[in-house]
């Protein structure tokens, strides 16, 4: 072990080399083609959100043909499974791998960090544009001939380059395209986010001080890197498969009377392939989500997150051991069935870390000073949710109780508690707690609390009972639930109710759009630091941060995120960059 | 996936590794004050790092369509295609390319600007000789009948030598800015050291895409199939 | 204090969700009653998990809220209790894990005497086919699937020609005999599921699946495809008919018969046709 040189009031100035900041010259540099994080963050953000916006109204459109199957006669069985592909695929990549990595890492790392900016700022800029170019190619399938494609998110072939799904012609082949350059884009912004984590660090700021939103977003870039390869090569293959008349996943065929001229591929070299990717990806969203929830937690808590010790290393064997469970969306595929006794067990062993999170979450509300602030109230209900989900996890991931339930509304239920609204709980409390540094003021409270209501209350009426019917023997991805014996006629009064409930929650993210808009001009100003918090975000010399972040000199850190109601010290809160107090070196010695 | 996942575990055993030497065991509420890094050779740039983490991830991208490979392969309607003389040839040219940069680097940090600018221009024309030689195989096998679409090993073939070759091409790209670079730098200043840094990160790369080049030789070759029938017979 | 309220209203209702509201799964038809168990003993396992850290955070919650003067514990960690719920998190996880495990190697192993059936799946629609009296079925080959031959039988190999090959009918089988249940696919992937059988598997173009098991009530049930197949995927349906072996033996009985029947029709056609050129 290395030895710690304690310091002590009064140490030199950072010595860390400044990254060569580029200096915007014109609006347009400066706004639009601009090499600035927080200004990458800030469009990764919008455009994220807005897509997320369009993917809801797309899930309204489904919920309303589930509850009143054929009222709205625009959706037929084509369009059904094409809002389902687009909603799927836009929520899961466009929205929250993007929201996350591209909007909270850019904005988040090199502040908490203390670096003046990322390291690569042109790739950075590069990384937007690409994201963009995705989500427009992504967007014109609407517009071509057949439409989108309505494979599912999941894009299993044959059946998503076969007749029979629609967007065969131009859809399904614009997703491909659309989903490799969002991947080329992805990994010119996570090799940033990576390295500034590893180099851009200002002096005092070793890894354990970091705070978990950046541990959390850190280990997710590594493993989004590592794993959307794994859909690039699958999307190259298929696209050659479709155009070029390979077999990679094409076995012997017919297609409508028709034998087609392929033979001997695999459909499940392709499921493999997917879940490589999709399996990490869960983690991907779900890591961010984990590091900034125990932020949130600890700072409107007044205390210190609980065991962060334990929360880093959860976070990193999450990360390495979420490679390893992927075929445990294959229990059912036909794959090899021994397989099924390495990945449940593997799939179930991340229980444990993932648990040690929850436990500690609310230690950390244990003995603590609790301010429900909305911010709060967003992780709150994450916890909620995100147990929920999490334990559903533990029937999918546990192999023979997957026979029954798999591709079933229970496992839609599942995800979407897991990954879809626990996530977004979170990414709403994180808007909520950061909005003040982006802009300089608050979010309207009221508007905060009636979003939080509607949202928590609502999502969780939506998804709870949605697991019954799975359980009842509902399949997923079915245009309308249909006519069976085994379904009692409440089962129709069910899904309308959850449909109504689709609505409600849809409605109330208005009031945070209105809020985000309106707060902008009328919010109460919030000055430098509102949540009296010690990451060095809080510590800039101005609000918002101007370009370069900090002031003439970075920030020297000296202590951990997390000096919350330090026993003996005058405040509640002791910043990070806070030269250690009288007396503090020894009080605090073991 | 069992090369994908043996990839992985390598690149997470180095992961590993680096974060044992980054002390997170220990407590960071106890620890008030200035902790500086362990003090050593000073930490290596930011680009060799990000160039690292690249290699990595082009790493995962291989090693997937290296595991894609090995699994299609046991499918009946696989004929391996030959392998074409001319593919030595191009070995040659890109091991050529490999060791001019490596002697490059040498020069650059013997401070001769003229070593480095013939070695730059030399790997520049090994490497762009070992892209119109990948073509010119490219367009023997088509004539010759082997069609992409005709046998899955063809497919296979394509897929590889293309998607290697755009690494290549890619990289061809920062070799000419590093190249005009050197041409333009004087004899001192600040572009000196990113002049030594750039000759080295293109050493690295390509040191790297010859390595992925003779692993995938030599599954066209035929000599990884034995080494597959030796995995899967110890598997099953 | 309606935080606390709403988390103890969540974890309450929705145990007295799970167990008033009228949705569950229907009354089980197979021998599979070991993964209803599996599934059981999770629920409980889970619903405790569940309902205690719920409630914990709404103590929390109001025991802890901030007032006045009141300040945090600064406590970075505390091992034993780490250690401690690491451990029982671990044996609970065991305890999910061991059964499951169990029967899954249960599910793969097919018994010995089980009896092979062949479900096709096709856009969009089941078809079945039987071994004759031989006990065998025939081989397969896409390539020789034509209007009158859907599933495309080999029709040179003996083993096949007195299969019962059902199209757009039910399918029947015998109470209290395994059965091992084959799966192929002529276009993309289904999957055959039964919601009162509890097993179902994907089904593959290419490759055959199979999976295994014993109906142990009589009945008709409705099959569902539960891979999405396209369009008309949630329009796939067809029905299974479990009844008690003589009724079995006398419709499988007449089943060959008309396949007898058909087969002979299908050779005087030709044999007409012949004669006619
Ligand atoms: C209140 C918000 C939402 C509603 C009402 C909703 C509703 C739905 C519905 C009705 C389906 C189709 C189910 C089926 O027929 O199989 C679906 C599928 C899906 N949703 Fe959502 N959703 C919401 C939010 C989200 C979020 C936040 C995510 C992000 C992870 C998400 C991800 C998905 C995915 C991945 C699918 C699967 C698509 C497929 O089967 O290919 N959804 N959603
Ligand atoms: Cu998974
Ligand atoms: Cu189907």
């Amino acid at each position: 072990m290395v030895d710690v040189p304690l310091g002590v009031a009064g140490v030199p100035p950072a010595e860390v080399e400044d990254v060569e900041l580029y200096h915007p010259k014109s609006w347009v540099t400066h706004y639009v083609f601009s090499q600035d994080a927080k200004i990458i963050a800030v469009q990764y953000s919008v455009t994220a959100l807005s897509i997320g916006l369009v993917a809801l109204m797309l899930s309204w459109l489904m919920r309303l043909q589930l509850a009143f199957p054929g009222a709205l006669s625009f959706i037929d069985a084509d369009a059904y499974y094409q809002l389902i592909t687009m909603h799927g695929m836009m929520m899961v990549v466009y929205v929250l791998t993007a929201l996350f990595l591209g909007g909270f890492g850019n904005y988040l790392i090199p502040l908490m960090l203390g670096a003046r900016d990322m390291v690569f700022p042109y790739a950075n800029m590069l990384s937007f544009w690409f994201y963009l170019l995705a989500v427009v190619v992504l967007f014109a399938s609407f517009a071509v001939p057949g439409g989108p494609t309505g494979a599912g998110w999941t894009l299993y072939p044959p059946q998503s380059i076969t007749a029979g799904t629609p967007g065969l012609a131009w859809g399904i082949v614009m997703m491909l395209v659309s989903l490799m350059i969002f991947i080329v884009g992805f990994t010119m912004g996570g090799l940033n986010y990576v390295v500034t984590v590893l180099q851009g660090r200002t002096r005092g700021m070793t890894l354990m001080r970091m705070p978990l939103t950046v541990w959390g977003i850190f280990t997710a870039s590594v493993m989004a890197l590592l794993a959307f390869p794994a859909l690039f090569v699958g999307a190259v293959m298929m696209l050659f498969d479709r155009l070029l008349g390979t077999s990679f996943f094409m076995p012997e065929i017919i297609e409508q009377g028709a034998r087609l001229p392929y033979g001997g591929g695999s459909p499940i070299l392709f499921q493999h392939l997917f879940w490589f990717f999709g399996h990490p990806e869960v983690y991907i969203v779900a890591l961010p989500a984990f590091g900034i929830v125990s932020d949130l937690i600890s700072v409107h808590a007044r205390r210190n997150i609980f065991g962060y010790r334990m929360m880093v290393w959860a976070i990193v064997a999450i990360g390495a051991l979420s490679f390893v469970v992927w075929a445990h969306h294959m229990y059912v595929s036909g794959m090899n069935p021994y397989f099924g006794f390495f990945f449940a067990t593997t799939t179930l062993i991340i229980a444990i870390p993932t648990a040690i999170k929850v436990y500690n979450w609310v230690l950390t509300l244990w003995r603590g000073d609790i301010h429900l602030t909305t911010p709060m109230l967003f992780a709150l209900a994450f916890i909620v949710t995100f147990v929920n989900g999490g334990l559903t996890g533990l029937f999918l991931g546990n192999v023979v109780v997957d026979v029954p339930l798999s591709d079933t509304m229970f496992v839609v239920a599942h995800f979407h508690m897991v990954m879809g609204v626990a996530p977004i709980l979170v990414i709403f409390g994180a808007i909520y707690h950061w909005y003040p540094k982006v802009t300089g003021r608050l979010l309207s409270v009221p508007l905060g609390q009636f979003h939080f209501w509607v949202t928590f209350l609502g999502a969780y009426l939506i998804f709870f009972p949605m697991h019954y019917l799975g359980l009842m023997g509902v399949p997923r991805r079915y245009y309308e639930m249909g006519e069976t014996a085994i379904y009692p006629p409440s089962a129709h009064d069910l899904n309308i109710f959850i449909t109504v409930m689709a609505l409600l929650v849809g409605a109330a993210q208005l009031a945070f759009v209105f809020n985000l808009i309106w707060s902008l001009r009328h919010g109460r100003g919030a000055g430098g630091n509102p949540w009296r918090a010690c990451s060095l975000e809080w510590q800039t010399s101005a609000t918002p941060p101007p370009h370069g972040n900090f002031g003439k000199e970075l920030p020297i850190v000296y202590r951990w995120a997390y000096d919350y109601n330090v026993p003996g010290a005058p405040e509640d809160f002791i910043p990070q960059n806070q030269p250690p107090l009288a007396g503090e070196i020894a009080s605090r010695a073991p | 996936m069992t090369i994908v996942v043996a990839f992985l575990v390598l690149v997470i055993g180095i992961a590993a590794w680096w974060l044992s030497t980054q002390r997170i065991m220990s407590k960071p509420w106890l620890e008030i004050g200035v902790i500086d890094e362990p003090p050593g050779a000073g930490p290596p740039a930011a680009a060799k790092i990000g160039l690292c983490v690249f290699l990595a991830v082009a790493g995962v991208l291989f090693a997937l369509s290296i595991s894609a490979y090995s699994m299609r392969l046991q499918a009946a309607d696989w004929w391996p295609l030959p392998a074409p003389r001319l593919l030595w040839f191009n070995t040659g040219l890109l091991i050529l390319a490999s060791a001019t940069l490596e002697w490059t680097k040498a020069q650059s940090r013997h401070a001769s600007l003229d070593g480095v600018r013939f070695g730059l221009v030399g790997a520049g024309v090994f490497t762009l000789a070992f892209v119109v030689g990948q073509l010119v195989v490219w367009r023997e096998l088509v004539e010759e009948g082997y069609f992409l679409a005709s046998n899955p090993a063809n497919a296979f073939f394509y897929l590889m030598t293309g998607l290697h070759g755009l690494h290549v091409m890619g990289g061809l790209v920062a070799l000419a800015r590093v190249t005009l670079r050197a041409f333009s730098a004087d004899e001192v200043g600040v572009e000196r050291g990113k002049l030594r840094l750039g000759v080295e990160l293109c050493a690295i790369y390509w040191h790297f895409l010859l390595v992925v080049w003779l692993v995938l030789f030599a599954l066209i070759a035929g000599w990884a199939g034995d080494f597959f029938e030796i995995c899967r017979q110890a598997l099953s | 204090m309606h935080v606390v309220l709403v988390l103890v209203v969540v974890a309450v209702g929705s145990v007295l969700f799970h167990f008033l509201s009228p949705w569950w799964w229907t009354p089980i038809a197979s021998n599979w009653q070991y993964i209803d168990d599996t599934i059981i003993i999770t629920f409980w396992i889970t619903g405790v998990v569940f309902v205690a850290v719920l409630l914990f955070m709404a103590y929390c919650v109001w025991r802890f809220r901030h007032r006045e003067g009141h300040r945090a514990a600064f406590e970075p960690e505390n091992r034993r209790l780490e250690t401690g719920l690491t451990v029982i998190t671990g044996l609970g996880v065991a305890a999910m894990l061991a059964p499951g495990l169990f029967v899954w190697n249960h599910f793969i192993t097919v018994p010995p005497d089980a009896s092979a059936i062949e479900i096709v799946g096709q856009q969009w629609q089941w078809s079945f086919r039987l071994p004759g009296q031989d006990g065998k079925l025939g081989r397969t080959r896409v390539d020789s699937i034509a209007d009158d031959n859907p599933l495309g039988l080999d029709r040179n190999d003996p083993d096949g020609r007195d299969d019962v090959v059902l199209q757009g009918e039910d399918l029947h089988l015998p109470i209290g005999k395994p059965i091992k249940v084959l799966l192929r696919s002529t276009d993309v992937l289904h999957d055959f599921y039964v919601p009162e059988f509890r097993a179902k598997m994907d089904i593959l173009p290419g490759s055959s699946t199979y999976f295994w098991l014993t109906p142990t009530r009589t009945g008709t049930f409705d099959i569902l495809c539960a891979e999405l197949c396209g369009t008309g995927h949630p329009y796939m349906r067809g029905s299974v008919v479990v009844e008690e072996q003589v009724a079995y033996d006398a419709w499988l009985d007449g089943q060959q018969r008309r396949m007898l029947a058909q087969q002979d029709g299908t050779t005087r056609q030709k044999g007409e046709v012949k004669a006619q050129q």
